[in-house]
């Protein structure tokens, strides 16, 4: 039961071979058992999950089943829901019992979908790889010596290890795709503005978006006609009809146009994840795709230009943080400005107050034209590369990451490399374009590659479709980790 | 361009964060080195170039100016650090 698909479990619900009670007990059990070892989630709460399946078969009793109700779904603990702990990953909000529910959790609840618990992941985000989390590190199911990358690390290692059949995340530089993709998972991040950042914790509001953490590109959909939806409280909430993500999914993908930019098959990735990616490719042409070669040339700003404005917003956002109305409170002060800096130098951790002052540099006096305009002058190039790019294509084609999972510590002294494992998942955010990463194989080491799939603005459906194609022809998505039967 | 250790302290002190001598330091050459990156994207010419704030270039939507939200007070009071008679406590700051 814990290997099947949303999908097929959504199917087992309807036939009543299965509660929801039941089905909620199965993955806590597997938590139970397993948690230890990953340190996938920060807060379970089996009386709270329970309770919420309990209502979703009685639901379903009543006639009242929607897609979704009864599932299991993790919600990574960036997204605030109502009477759980929302930590974010620091000991800034280790106190902190949500008083209300973010968008997205009212409507997975609303859909009738059951808490499962909150995902570990880097400390508000701002990490590529769940070390920085007050919690500790989040292990990798297919090498528990390597990271499961981030900042979803949580989310995506639970659904890899089968300790949740899908789960939430964020993605602000990549931290939904790179994860997904250093564990063998599916992960899109929507279109900028689809998913509603309300209740969602901000680190760059610019650049954060929620989406769905699942095993199939099906589930993928199923979670987004779910997830996506105009919500008045967010101020770049997208007013738009409403859509069904799964519309196209048994659409052939013959004859579509597969974008491959030159700057993505450089000598940038590693050696065992092109030979992966250059295999999918390959398949995608046998099943009728065509390729074409495209540009991306201000693809190399894209990293430096992240690290100007993620840090810029990321240091206004995270000021409300003055151990005044919520959050932690240093023990010792002397008076209201100690207060402030000692609760803020406690409360976060080495590379969030790293980021924040890197932030609060490029915007104090005298700098901000240089560094902050500057870098949103630099992401409209960004952006209008793949405005000329999706002329002659219908999606772009490349590696998730340049490497496949990392060792633990290996890069956690070295702020640049970290931040370069993100080089082929930014430039997305930047331009606010639709990025997914599915499973296309494993490198020499055993470890799975991921293939990112760029899509243009609002073509959810369409990429959806081209991988679940692509995963009917092949069986990436499909293999467990060791010792996951 | 290299910072120097005066910029280290005056950020903390405008994030309001402490950091001692030792942490300015160790964090001096951390940000250093993201500076060497961030480097790169200085010397593009982007004259003529609007600055993008918005992926998608929309205006700020406003709404009605009516009143949406209903009190919680007691709620978020609950989950704050220190509170008497509905007030948030912070230490004196006038004398």
């Amino acid at each position: 039961m814990h290997n099947a698909t949303l999908k097929s479990l959504s199917a087992e619900l309807a036939a009543k071979r299965v509660s929801s009670v039941e089905l909620t007990r199965i993955f806590l059990n597997r938590i139970n058992k397993l948690n230890d070892k990953l340190n996938c989630f920060i807060t379970l709460d089996e009386d709270a999950s329970l309770k919420q399946a309990k209502a979703a078969d009685r639901a379903r009793a009543a006639g009242r089943a929607q897609p979704l109700t009864g599932l299991p779904i993790a919600q990574k603990d960036i997204f605030c829901a109502k009477g759980w702990l929302t930590t974010c990953g620091s000991k800034m909000l280790s106190n902190f019992v949500s008083p209300y529910d973010a968008h997205v959790v009212e409507r997975l609840n609303a859909a009738g979908a059951v808490i499962l618990g909150k995902t570990n992941m880097d400390e508000f985000a701002m990490g590529s790889s769940s070390e920085t989390s007050y919690y500790g590190p989040v292990r990798n199911p297919w090498d528990p010596d390597t990271v499961p990358g981030g900042s979803s690390g949580g989310s995506a290692a639970a659904v890899a290890a089968r300790l949740a059949p899908a789960a939430t995340g964020t993605d602000t530089g990549g931290s939904i795709r790179q994860p997904a993709a250093l564990t063998g998972i599916c992960g899109l991040k929507p279109t900028y503005g689809l998913v509603s950042r309300y209740g969602m914790i901000a680190f760059a509001s610019s650049l954060d978006q929620g989406g769905p953490m699942a095993r199939t590109a099906e589930d993928l959909g199923l979670l987004m006609n779910a997830m996506a939806g105009f919500d008045a409280r967010d101020s770049t909430s997208l007013e738009r009809e409403p859509e069904d993500y799964t519309r196209e999914l048994a659409k052939p993908v013959k004859g579509l146009r597969i974008g491959l930019p030159k700057e993505f098959f450089g000598a940038g990735a590693a050696a065992g994840v092109m030979k992966a990616v250059d295999a999918a490719i390959a398949q995608l042409r046998g099943l009728g795709c065509e390729t074409v070669d495209v540009s991306l040339p201000n693809m190399k700003l894209a990293v430096p230009v992240y690290y100007v404005l993620a840090p810029a917003e990321a240091s206004s956002n995270l000021a409300r943080y003055d151990g005044v109305r919520y959050g932690y409170r240093a023990p010792d002060y002397s008076d209201l400005t100690d207060l402030y800096r000692k609760s803020r130098a406690q409360g976060f951790g080495a590379e969030v107050k790293r980021r924040i002052l890197i932030g609060t540099y490029v915007l104090s006096h005298g700098y901000y034209d240089a560094y902050y305009i500057q870098a949103q002058r630099v992401r409209r190039l960004v952006a209008r590369d793949f405005t000329e790019a999706f002329k002659r294509c219908d999606v772009i084609l490349g590696p998730t990451s340049p490497g496949t999972a990392f060792r633990l510590g290996e890069k956690m002294n070295d702020p640049v490399q970290m931040y370069l494992n993100d080089i082929y998942t930014i430039p997305a955010n930047l331009a606010g374009l639709p990025g997914m990463s599915i499973p296309c194989g494993f490198d020499e080491k055993g470890l799975p590659v991921g293939l990112q799939v760029i899509g243009n603005y609002f073509s959810e459906a369409r990429m959806l479709g081209f991988a679940h194609q692509y995963q009917l022809a092949t069986d990436w998505h499909q293999r467990t980790p060791p010792g996951v039967e | 361009m290299a910072l120097d250790l005066d910029d280290v302290k005056r950020v903390a002190h405008l994030a309001r964060i402490a950091v001692d001598e030792t942490e300015a330091r160790a964090v001096l050459s951390q940000m250093n080195d993201v500076f060497g990156l961030i480097e790169q994207m200085q010397a593009v010419n982007t004259s003529g170039v609007e600055p993008m704030s918005h992926a998608l270039d929309v205006t700020q939507r406003l709404r009605a100016d009516a009143v949406t939200e209903t009190d919680q007070r007691a709620a978020f009071q609950a989950i704050a650090p220190q509170v008497e008679d509905g007030l948030y406590l912070v230490p004196k700051v006038i004398e």
